[in-house]
């Protein structure tokens, strides 16, 4: 055993850890306040209006339907809509995560009402998607905590039609429920026009007496289009739906009942047929890392171009830091190599440097060799991409790389990507990148996400801008080229900024280096709920 | 014990040979029916039976235990070498079937009995058939039993014997017309005592005429239920102020060569219904020559009735005149025989075993020794507030002070057992020794302050009271202690005062720390099944609301609400709603224990206990911290998933009915059996008139109307089990 354990030459007290970590609890603790304002700072009117009618706000009302004490990873998302729109949307309106009820993982997709009404914003439907698609990914019964005026009417065009828009909620729903992954609602506020279709949809559905409506037109819309006058309640209201219509099944007198009745419901689920069949090799006892995982601020350079040693990294993530190198003395820039977390066994892959033909070459074994063991995937990416130059190209770095990105693509095992630095061109695809359907990615704080790096493209854009010009005999002024040049670097910079990417749903979240080992052992957790799979794979160029 | 090779080398059967104080003693032949003791059956249950199962051990000894069927699972049956079913979890039909006993000793081939106290403890006719089946008793001669046990009889040969005894009738004319009589001629007020029997069942005092012949009748029931014996004498209550009252038990020991030794005085002077609570020996304040003297009397009466074995005369004695009276001698092992032993260095129940095996006593008088000072503390389960009444149910949490030499748990139970309202509610004797009486006292508050039950009332917080008392730390005790400072001991309002808020955030942090304890089945396991409470990059604030539940009923419980924020590992902040306070603490689990915490606030770190437990859909926090101890409940919050569209969305409060009891609504005060409905359906009563004779743990309790007016619902017959808080009657309130 004794054998494995990383050793590693981190100097806690030396001057560039300290540096390193200042830089890095800055990067965390502005993460960390950015956080608790989409989370907590609403305005006073809405909110004093939402508490008089007794309800509860969306994070509470999951704290209240989660097991006591036990964890809750909320996705992405926190950040979802950061400064995307001219007004702001915390959390794009909608909070989605991972929790335990009655021991059995669900997933839970919460609108918030204080938010816009609770509409949809195009980056809301976009984060309920996703957490559809990870629920579906990882056979996670849904909980809809439904308080929603619907669709965002201003901006019907970028949330009605398109395939990935409003309308994919309810086939995502259909087709969960058509695999056996429960849906279930719970109706606490207003579910009007097409977000009645998300308790109708719904395996089964409580809605809350009072508070809870279900209609595909509000008493509005009825007087303007029949004359008909009728209230709220008596249009769509539990009252209504579950001794009339039958389109609610569980009625609840208030939140905290429905939120009961909804805890309820999971204890009676029956999974048989989707617990999974193999249980993976469990540590009875977990051990912590041997480092302390807080000792990653200081570790990580706050200049992204200065390289560390990755196994630094995963000697503070892993199971008492213990890790079985897989072919260390080959390809080198790429770590390879079993572990557990939490107890649970996973194959690491991580970047020590530019990906060369070897360390493509590597990988791809490695994923092979998971896949085949129905072993999880841990990428840990800080990748500048694969190596170019004559040289390169000649031992088919192509090739290799195009070997990598299959093997990734076909591997059928859980999947977390963590983008620990860099995350640049072909390496963030070989890596796991979003475009590979991990069923996590997460950022740290300091990541970097482009195509290539800001003074990369501004130089090759110079370079053709320059020939163009040229070609015209209309020369650049040196002032001219740099002010170009600057302006690509600033947008570039921008752009890979981990708030940029987050609040697109690039990532499922930004997460404090510290807690890594955490949220990666949850993930592993939820992304083990389905039956192993066998891997196929294309062809491989070989 | 200074000889213990008689009963090891017993086989050489020269029981008077060895080193014997009292050689001069003439060899007595060993009547041919008693064989030496090699197997012990144990007539009792509860902590004696595992008392005296230890003393066996010890001297090589087999044991048997009997149980009823309400102790299948008792302690005392886990502990004996071999267990024989006896009967029903009455004690008429089991502890005290003389036929199921003798029959379950000579099943398994038991030597002796050991009848402990109570139950056969002190009826000749066992302890005749005993000697009629071979088998020993452990104890005095049926004779001498049955002459002490009648204390008419008692009191005849004593006063006899010029020792003085209290006025009284102690006559066979047992007509109620006689017995009015006597006790006018005695003058109110009057005790009213069984025979038989003793332990204050039965006992009753008598304040005027009128009422003499309700609580005659009423004692004679509870003596009958008892002692199977409707015998009673009249005494003259002492209850004038100056004519303040000792009790004193000197503990005598005889062997069957005819030596008495005594082994010095207890008192027991502290009590409430009659029974015993806090014992001491020796008696606080006590001259040499008066407890030489009062010894002396002791010695003399137990000679007078050829005494063997172990047993206790009782003495008044008045301090103002220091006069002393002959009461009663009970011939047993008593309960507080563990303070006897703690200041002669003794073990009195090998003492029982050796005399009884037929050797003589192993100390003369001038070498038992009295050092130092002992305390006995007797943990009940039951309702101080309510007047002391039993109380039943399961130590949901029972954890005494650790044991030492200096320090005794006598106890018949473990946690999660059951304390049944079959039989005497008492939980365990707590016995302390001090070289003086201040360090055996400080001891036994201490004690006390670690003494830890929950799940059900007990007087743990009334003895603390009671060790604290400036009169009884002066030694200043009588008989009448309590009912003369009940001002002091029964107000439980000063705890109301006191700051409850660090302990709501200590049981709040509890929950938190003890959440698996709700979760016992995970599917999930491994990082989910944690109650790290973690949130991503935004800490979790969990709302707890409890309700303090205070130790006396008249005060309410107080509802608080309060924000536990999981800071980092094991990092809490608590906050309280409508406050700015607020408590950071670092707690970790003691990984020894299953419910301790090891907290850290500003800087000071100690060990918490905890008792948790579920009961009535409300989830149970003891919080014990410096001798302190709070009671909390937190509704479960499984109340919700609940789907009547009742009341079930309001908070669950444990406090049972008492709170939402209509005003005309009689609840029964205590778990027990309806002995005599005295109240018909649409008769008149007015406030404190009685309604219902209760019984319980042998004891009656009367049930009175709280208001006057006319009973308009009576849901109880006579013969009828009836639980706590259960409505009895219900009473129209009529306008007076």
């Amino acid at each position: 055993m004794g054998l494995n354990i990383l050793k590693d030459g981190v100097d806690v007290k030396s001057d560039a850890f300290h540096a390193n970590r200042k830089a890095m609890e800055r990067l965390v603790s502005e993460l960390r306040e950015n956080v608790r304002k989409v989370c907590n700072d609403r305005d006073p009117k809405t909110l004093s209006r939402h508490r008089a009618r007794n309800k509860l706000l969306p994070r509470e009302r999951i704290d209240q339907l989660l097991d006591a004490g036990s964890p809750f990873i909320e996705l992405s998302q926190q950040l979802a809509g950061f400064d995307m729109y001219d007004e702001q949307v915390p959390s794009g309106g909608i909070v989605t995560g991972i929790g335990s009820i009655h021991g059995r993982l669900c997933m839970l997709v919460a609108n918030d009402p204080t938010v816009k009404g609770g509409t949809y914003y195009p980056i809301t439907v976009k984060k309920h998607l996703r957490a559809q698609e990870i629920a579906a990914q990882c056979s996670l019964p849904c909980i809809y905590l439904v308080d929603s005026g619907g669709a965002n009417l201003p901006r019907q065009a970028d949330v009605f039609p398109d395939r990935d828009h409003f309308g994919r909620i309810f086939y995502n729903q259909a087709r969960m429920s058509e695999a056996g992954i429960p849906q279930i609602a719970l109706v606490l506020g207003s579910c009007t026009a097409g977000g009645a279709y998300v308790p109708a949809m719904a395996d089964e559905s409580v809605i809350v007496k009072e508070n809870g409506t279900i209609f595909l037109a509000g008493p509005p819309l009825v007087k303007a289009a029949t004359g008909e006058e009728v209230t709220a309640e008596n249009l769509g209201g539990a009252d209504l739906h579950c001794k009339v219509s039958g389109v609610a099944d569980h009625f609840a007198k208030d939140e905290l009942h429905a939120l009961g009745i909804g805890r309820k419901i999971v204890r009676n689920l029956h999974l048989a047929a989707s617990t999974p069949n193999v249980k993976l090799d469990e540590d009875a006892v977990v051990r912590e890392p041997l480092y302390d995982p807080s000792e990653l601020h200081g570790i990580i350079p706050e200049d992204l171009r200065q390289s560390y040693d990755i196994r630094s990294v995963i000697a503070r993530i892993v199971d008492g830091s213990e890790f079985h190198e897989f072919k260390k003395l080959y390809g080198s820039t790429l770590v390879t190599g079993f572990a557990k977390i939490h107890g649970q066994s996973v194959g690491i892959l991580g970047n020590n440097g530019i990906l060369f033909t070897e360390s493509a070459l590597k990988g791809a074994h490695f994923i092979q060799l998971c896949a085949q063991r129905h072993i999880p995937l841990l990428f840990l990416q800080n990748i500048t991409g694969f190596m170019v130059g004559s040289k390169s190209e000649a031992s088919g770095i192509a090739k290799a790389g195009a070997k990598m990105v299959m093997a990734v693509a076909c591997a059928k095992v859980p999947k977390i990507t963590v983008i620990v630095g860099g995350s640049y061109g072909a390496g963030n695809y070989g890596m796991c990148g979003r475009a590979y359907s991990p069923n996590f990615l997460f950022l740290w704080p300091n990541a970097r996400i482009s195509v290539m790096g800001g003074s990369q493209a501004a130089g090759v854009l110079v370079q053709i801008e320059k020939e163009q010009r040229s070609r015209k005999g209309n020369p650049w002024s040196k002032e001219e080229e740099e002010l170009f040049k600057s302006k690509t670097v600033e947008s570039y910079e921008r752009e890979a900024n981990p708030y940029y990417a987050t609040a697109r749903l690039w990532d499922d979240g930004v997460i404090d280096p510290a807690d890594t080992r955490q949220v990666v052992g949850l993930c592993l957790k939820a992304a083990s709920q389905s039956s192993p799979q066998t891997s196929k794979y294309g062809v491989f160029r070989m | 014990m200074g000889n213990s090779t008689s009963i090891a080398r017993r086989s050489k059967r020269s029981w008077s040979s060895l080193a014997n104080p009292f050689s001069q003693a003439p060899p007595v032949e060993k009547s041919p029916a008693q064989r030496p003791i090699e197997k012990i059956l144990i007539a009792n249950r509860g902590e004696i039976a595992c008392r005296i199962i230890k003393t066996a051990r010890s001297l090589g000894l087999k044991t048997v235990a009997v149980y009823s069927d309400a102790d299948r699972n008792s302690l005392h049956v886990r502990r004996a070498d071999e267990a024989v079913f006896i009967g029903p979890a009455s004690a008429q039909l089991s502890y005290l079937s003389t036929t199921s006993i003798l029959d379950a000793a000579r099943r398994t081939g038991a030597d002796a009995i050991h009848p402990g106290y109570g139950f056969l403890s002190e009826n000749s006719k066992f302890a005749q058939a005993c000697h009629e089946s071979g088998i020993t008793f452990i104890g005095p001669s049926a004779a001498a039993i049955s002459l002490m046990g009648d204390k008419s009889a008692s009191k005849k040969l004593m006063s006899g014997a010029n020792v003085p005894v209290v006025p009284g009738y102690h006559g066979d004319d047992q007509s109620h017309e006689l017995l009015q009589s006597e006790a006018d001629r005695i003058g109110y007020p009057v005790l009213i005592k069984p025979v038989l029997g003793g332990g204050g069942k039965g006992m009753r005092i008598v304040h005027s005429r009128d009422e003499f012949l309700d609580s005659l009748r009423s004692a004679l029931r509870e003596s009958a239920a008892a002692f199977g014996d409707t015998r009673v004498l009249i005494e003259k209550y002492i209850a004038q102020p100056r004519h303040i009252e000792v009790q004193v038990g000197d503990f005598i020991f005889g062997d069957r060569f005819g030596n008495v030794v005594h082994l010095f005085e207890r008192d027991c002077s502290v009590q409430r219904r009659h029974q015993k609570i806090i014992e001491e020996a020796p008696a606080p304040l006590m001259s040499d020559d008066f407890r030489n003297s009062i010894g002396q009397a002791a010695v003399n009466a137990a000679k007078a009735v050829n005494y063997e074995n172990a047993g206790t005369v009782e003495f008044i004695v008045d301090t103002a005149t220091g006069e002393f009276f002959f009461m009663e001698m009970n011939t047993r092992l008593q309960v507080e025989h563990p303070v006897t032993e703690m200041v002669t260095r003794q073990d009195l129940v090998e003492w029982q075993i050796r005399v009884a095996n037929g050797e003589s006593l192993p100390l003369e008088q001038k070498s038992i020794p009295l050092q130092g000072h002992a305390f006995e503390a007797r943990v009940y389960a039951e309702n101080v507030p309510r007047g002391f009444l039993p109380a039943a149910g399961v130590l949901y949490h029972y954890n005494p002070p650790p044991a030492s030499s200096t320090v005794r748990i006598e106890t018949g139970v473990e946690q999660s057992d059951a304390v049944s309202v079959h039989y005497d509610p008492m939980i365990a004797k707590l016995v302390v020794w001090g070289s003086d009486r201040d360090m055996a006292l400080a001891k036994l508050h201490n004690c006390l302050s670690n003494f830890q039950v929950a799940g059900l009332p007990t007087n743990i917080h009334f003895l603390k009271k009671l060790a604290k008392h400036p009169a009884f730390r002066a030694g200043d005790v009588e008989t009448h202690f309590i009912e003369h400072h009940k001002n002091e001991l029964l107000d439980f309002s000063e705890s109301a005062k006191r700051d409850v808020k660090p302990f709501a955030a200590l049981a709040a942090v509890g929950v938190c720390i003890r959440e698996s304890f709700r979760r016992p089945e995970s599917r999930i396991g491994g990082p989910w099944h944690t109650t790290s409470g973690f949130r991503v990059n935004n800490p979790y604030t969990r709302k707890i609301s409890l309700d303090w539940m205070p130790e006396s009923e008249s005060l309410s419980c107080e509802p608080m609400s309060l924000d536990v924020t999981y800071s980092s590992d094991n990092e809490f902040l608590v906050k309280f709603a409508g406050d700015l306070s607020c408590v950071r603490l670092t707690a970790k689990r003691v990984a020894s224990s299953g419910c301790d915490i090891t907290v850290d606030i500003n800087g000071i770190s100690s060990t918490i206990n905890y008792g948790y437990y579920l009961q009535k859909s409300a989830y149970h926090i003891h919080v014990w911290k410096d001798g302190e101890h709070h009671h909390f409940t937190t509704a479960l919050r499984e109340a919700y998933d609940t789907e009547s569209h009742g009341e079930t969305s309001q908070r669950l409060t444990s406090s049972g009915g008492s709170s939402k009891l209509t005003p005309g609504a009689v609840a029964s005060p205590m778990a027990g059996l309806a002995v005599k409905v005295l109240a018909e359906l649409g008769s008149n009563v007015k406030a404190g008139d009685p309604l219902l004779v209760l019984e319980a743990m042998k004891m009656e309790h009367t049930v009175k109307a709280h208001i006057s007016g006319v009973i308009n619902q009576v849901n109880v017959t006579a013969g009828q089990q009836v639980s706590d808080g259960g409505i009895l009657f219900h009473i129209k309130a009529q306008e007076s």
